[in-house]
């Protein structure tokens, strides 16, 4: 009964130790997840974007091309239903819309933050980015993953509830932001662009 | 002391108890404006009011240096908010977006009247089917979401309009404070409530930010590098100055009185004579403060460093009465003081009367600086012979005995007379000296007013690098637009940008700011109520402008609504500002007295520094063709014009000085004896000068001032020689050797002030110091001096 006894406490023993080798194997599917993103350094996609807002009728529409340059330059051009290019570097976003070019510090505007820093984060592989700005929540597997992102800020919680990207691989497929009014946008990514 | 030393100690107490009493309630001040005229032109006064109590001599620039990004924003964020609370601030900005919400709901209630976008074409069915389609294209960016609620009320944008269009100047923000593009500094701009030219009150201001600092700075957990305060501006750079200025005058005077008080010492050997000595020159400082106090009603601080020199000449004439009177040769005082009167009191009577003649030419100066240094020196050296004339014998103590300098004299003597035969060097001298001045003649006089200023360059170099940070302009071009109501100011600045807009868009100029920006005059807010149109008719528009947009007429009835109120407000005015982040913004640029308002439309050059002259010209031309209320003013060059005028007018009131000493010396003397004294004194003016040019200074005010007190100085000496060669050997000895102590004692006066960290004492040591030697060097060298008699030869030393 004892040599029956003891190969217990030995898995027991095995168990505990086998915790932290499985982690630091990249077994978490989140590291692993940010693993897989963080080894693309660059991407040029088309994206196609509808929003839901209340005041209006009908959705709103436009579409683009996302350019993205790891760690932190990510550019947004839309191209419809009129030229406007946005890019976040440093922390700083510019619009330029005809000969206008406007710049926003991001901490200044946390409001903003988590629209812009929810798909830089996530397209880095910046795990510690991520959480901190948002409670960081993953669900399905690494063929077809969706990442729930919940403002900390409470500012931010005020504009946005929620922010749910979709992906399969190491590629993004949707970007879906919940604002706290109801209203809604889905952002599709296309196909990487040569 | 006889009876008449009674009287006269009497009445000098008396007197010095006035003085006293004056100069305690005089007030000084140490502001470049006290270098401007008394009586300006309206161009001058406008300037000078500018430069006094403007918008541009009220701002403090203030930077956090130091620890890490955030600790600096949160000490610059925690100062901004100790300084809107306290009264000697008029305004803080600091980038703070706290105040945004508020800016922002005050601009959506007044849109229609303050965004330059209302016009009629706005409101036409085209317009308006353009305008929503461009609000709809922004609600799909991130900025959209602050366009989101307002946009039924708000669909054709003019809230974001306006924001977007005061925000083109905003400074890049750092964890929510403004920081520098460059260098790690947080920032913020602070608007005193006094003028610049309110030294005490500046002075105030800046104890007020330093302590708010100190809290800030102290509540946080210690930094490194531990986190500094940088302060910049007019009101900043007036307290450093006055400081400057005063712990320059108290340190060196202080060190100039012992290092005179150590070589009077070592000549008399008696510290009765040694404290004697200095009652003239203490008493001829009273009496120069008061007088300037009396006379001007402010004391500049340049004028009190001025009463440093009076030490230097007015030690003088206690010099000669010590070592000149004969009582060291053993005849009792009141003899030896008796024929000191008959003897010496003439030549030293003559020598103030010569000086107070040349200082004189300074007092009808329309400057205030030369006014006041003139009325100094008169009413000081005055002061000093009259005591040293009536009270010195009378208060020497019967007991007192100098020193006999007799023999160090006859040395002396026999050094000067082998110098004479080599008289002919002088005009070598003289020549070598003009030939310098011709070489350096274009680069002899200093032409900017900044030369003036005592403020180190590392301070300048600071003003200019937190100047490009906040983007403030330099202040150097303004408009100035006056106009008898705030409304008229408003469209004379319209009036003005709409003309200064398309010389931005060609590049003449960068940019300028106006107060019309904030608040357009009630004629413009009038034009964009009628092209509002009424609530039917917008409605029928919209129908029709809506098709195609994904947003229905029904949803946008907040905006028909919103119209219909704006078409029939009343014009904004400034009191509606009040209270609003945008206030403290209009307020710099607007000024309302009551009886005359004035807009400030302040220009920034293309890349920021100076204007080209084409482009000055077409700035002008600009302004010119605005409005007959608006004027440019290019700050620098008004200041260095009247610099430049100020200057000419030291050279010629200072040339008009040495006529009349020159003039006073041919009525007393004669006038060959009158050419033999000045000689020497234009000899040595001259060399100085030159020694300058060929040392690269330039020549400002003081150095002229200067050459003036060297003349009124050397005449002393020159007289005396005059003297010598007029009455013969009798006490040439004890004359000289009390020349010579006289000299050095003026030497190491001013010596040391040549050392002054403030500009304008320095150039005052540097042209006196020198000139004082070789005046006193070249008139014992033109002296007619026969070699000293054989009987006059040095006794033997005693054995030891």
């Amino acid at each position: 009964m004892s040599a029956a006894r003891a190969p217990r406490g030995a898995w027991a023993l095995l168990l505990a130790l086998a915790g932290p080798l499985a982690a630091a194997a990249g077994s978490d599917p989140l590291d692993a997840l940010m693993q897989r993103l963080a080894a693309r350094r660059h991407g040029h996609v088309t994206f196609n974007e509808v929003q839901y807002l209340a005041v209006l009728d009908r959705p709103l529409e436009s579409s683009g091309e996302l350019l993205f340059e790891a760690p932190d330059r990510l550019e947004k051009r839309i191209l419809k239903p009129r030229h406007e290019t946005l890019v976040l570097a440093h922390g700083v976003l510019s619009a330029t819309r005809g000969q206008h070019t406007r710049s926003v510090d991001l901490a200044a505007w946390p409001q903003i933050a988590p629209l812009l820093e929810s798909i830089r984060a996530t397209l880095c592989g910046d795990r510690a980015a991520l959480e901190r700005i948002f409670s960081v929540q993953l669900e399905g597997d690494a063929a077809r993953w969706t990442l729930r992102l919940v403002p900390r800020d409470p500012d931010a919680a005020r504009a946005v509830s929620a922010v749910l990207i979709t992906g399969a691989g190491a590629d993004l497929t949707t970007v879906e932001i919940l604002a706290a009014d109801g209203d809604r946008s889905l952002l599709t990514i296309g196909p990487e662009l040569p | 002391m006889t009876r008449a030393g009674w009287t006269g100690t009497a009445i000098f107490a008396v007197l010095t108890l006035i003085a006293l009493a004056v100069i305690s309630r005089a007030t000084y001040t140490a502001d470049l404006s006290a270098f401007l005229p008394r009586t300006p032109t309206a161009r001058e006064r406008l300037l000078v009011d500018e430069l006094r109590t403007g918008l541009a001599s009220r701002v403090v620039m203030v930077a956090v240096e130091g620890g890490e990004a955030v600790q600096r924003a949160q000490v610059a964020a925690a100062l901004a908010r100790a300084l809107r609370a306290d009264p000697s601030f008029a305004a803080v900005s600091d980038g703070d977006t706290g105040g945004f919400e508020q800016t922002a709901a005050f601009l959506a209630a007044h849109r229609y009247l303050l965004s330059d976008a209302v016009t009629p074409g706005r409101f036409t069915v085209a317009g308006l089917h353009e305008a929503i389609g461009d609000t709809l294209a922004l609600l799909t960016t991130p900025e959209g979401l602050a366009a989101k609620p307002l946009f039924t009320r708000d669909p054709t944008g003019e809230t974001l309009h306006i924001l977007e269009a005061l925000g083109e100047r905003s400074l890049p923000t750092v964890n929510g404070v403004w920081a520098s593009r460059d260098g790690p500094r947080a920032l913020l701009i602070a608007q005193t409530r006094a003028g610049g030219s309110d030294t005490d009150g500046q002075e105030r201001a800046c104890a007020a930010l330093e302590r708010a600092f100190a809290a800030a700075a102290g509540a946080l957990p210690a930094a490194t590098p531990p986190l500094t305060l940088r302060m910049s501006g007019p009101g900043v750079f007036a307290v450093m100055a006055r400081r400057l200025i005063r712990d320059s005058v108290i340190r060196l005077s202080g060190l100039g009185s012992l290092l005179i008080a150590a070589l009077l010492l070592a000549a008399y050997r008696s510290v009765p004579a040694l404290l004697l000595t200095f009652v003239p020159v203490a008493s001829g400082a009273l009496a120069g403060i008061a007088a300037v106090a009396l006379g001007f009603g402010t004391v500049h601080g340049i004028t009190l460093g001025f009463g440093v020199t009076l030490i230097g000449e007015a030690v003088d004439y206690s010099i000669y009465l010590f070592i000149q009177s004969a009582e060291s040769l053993g005849a009792p005082p009141p003899a030896s003081t008796a024929g000191w009167r008959h003897s010496v009191w003439p030549t030293i009577r003559l020598g103030t009367l010569t000086s107070v003649c040349g200082f004189a030419a300074l007092v009808p100066s329309g400057f205030q600086g030369l006014a006041q240094l003139g009325c100094y020196s008169i009413a000081g050296l005055i002061a000093a012979a009259l005591v040293t004339r009536w009270l010195l014998p009378e208060w020497r103590p019967a007991t007192l005995r100098t020193r006999d300098l007799t023999d160090p004299g006859t040395r002396l003597w026999r050094m000067l007379a082998m110098l004479r035969p080599a008289r002919a060097a002088l005009a070598l001298i003289a020549l070598a000296a003009a030939l310098v001045l011709f070489g350096h003649r274009a680069t002899l006089l200093s032409r900017e007013l900044t030369d003036l200023s005592p403020i180190p360059q590392a301070e300048q170099q600071l003003d200019a690098s937190l100047r490009a940070d906040v983007g403030a302009p330099d202040a150097r071009y303004l408009v100035v637009a006056s106009a008898p109501d705030v409304d008229a100011a408003l469209a004379a600045a319209r009036a003005v940008a709409d003309r200064l807009a398309p010389l931005v868009a060609e590049g003449v100029i960068r940019g300028f700011e106006t107060p019309t920006r904030y608040l357009p005059d009630a004629a413009t807010q009038r034009a964009r109520q009628s092209s509002l149109p009424a609530p039917a008719e917008l409605a029928s528009r919209l129908k029709s402008a809506l098709e195609g947009l994904p947003v229905s007429v029904v949803r946008l009835a907040p905006f028909v609504h919103d119209v219909e109120q704006a078409r029939t407000a009343s014009p904004v005015t400034p009191a509606d500002f009040a209270g609003t982040p945008l206030g403290a913004a209009l307020d710099a640029l607007l000024e309302n007295a009551g009886s005359a308002a004035t807009a400030y439309v302040p220009v920034t050059a293309a890349g920021g520094g100076d204007l080209a002259p084409a482009a000055l010209e077409r700035l002008r031309a600009a302004v010119a063709a605005a409005t007959p209320a608006a004027r440019l003013l290019d700050l620098k060059a008004e200041a260095d014009a009247l610099y430049t005028h100020y200057l000419r007018q030291a050279v010629s009131l200072s040339l008009a000085g040495l006529a009349a000493l020159c003039l006073a010396l041919a009525v007393f003397l004669s006038p060959l004896r009158a050419l033999r004294v000045v000689t020497p004194l234009a000899l040595a003016v001259l060399t100085v000068a030159a020694a300058l040019a060929a040392a690269g200074e330039r020549l400002g005010i003081l150095h002229i001032v200067g050459m003036l007190l060297t003349v009124a100085v050397g005449s002393n000496y020159a007289l005396f020689f005059d003297r010598l060669a007029q009455r013969g050997h009798a006490g040439v000895a004890r004359t000289l050797a009390s020349l010579a102590i006289a000299n050095l004692a003026t030497v190491t006066g001013f010596g040391v002030l040549a050392f002054s960290s403030v500009p304008v004492l320095a150039a005052l040591g540097r042209s006196v110091a020198p000139g004082a030697l070789l005046a006193f060097l070249y008139s014992a060298w033109l002296a007619r001096l026969e070699a000293p008699p054989a009987s006059a030869a040095p006794r033997p030393l005693p054995a030891a």
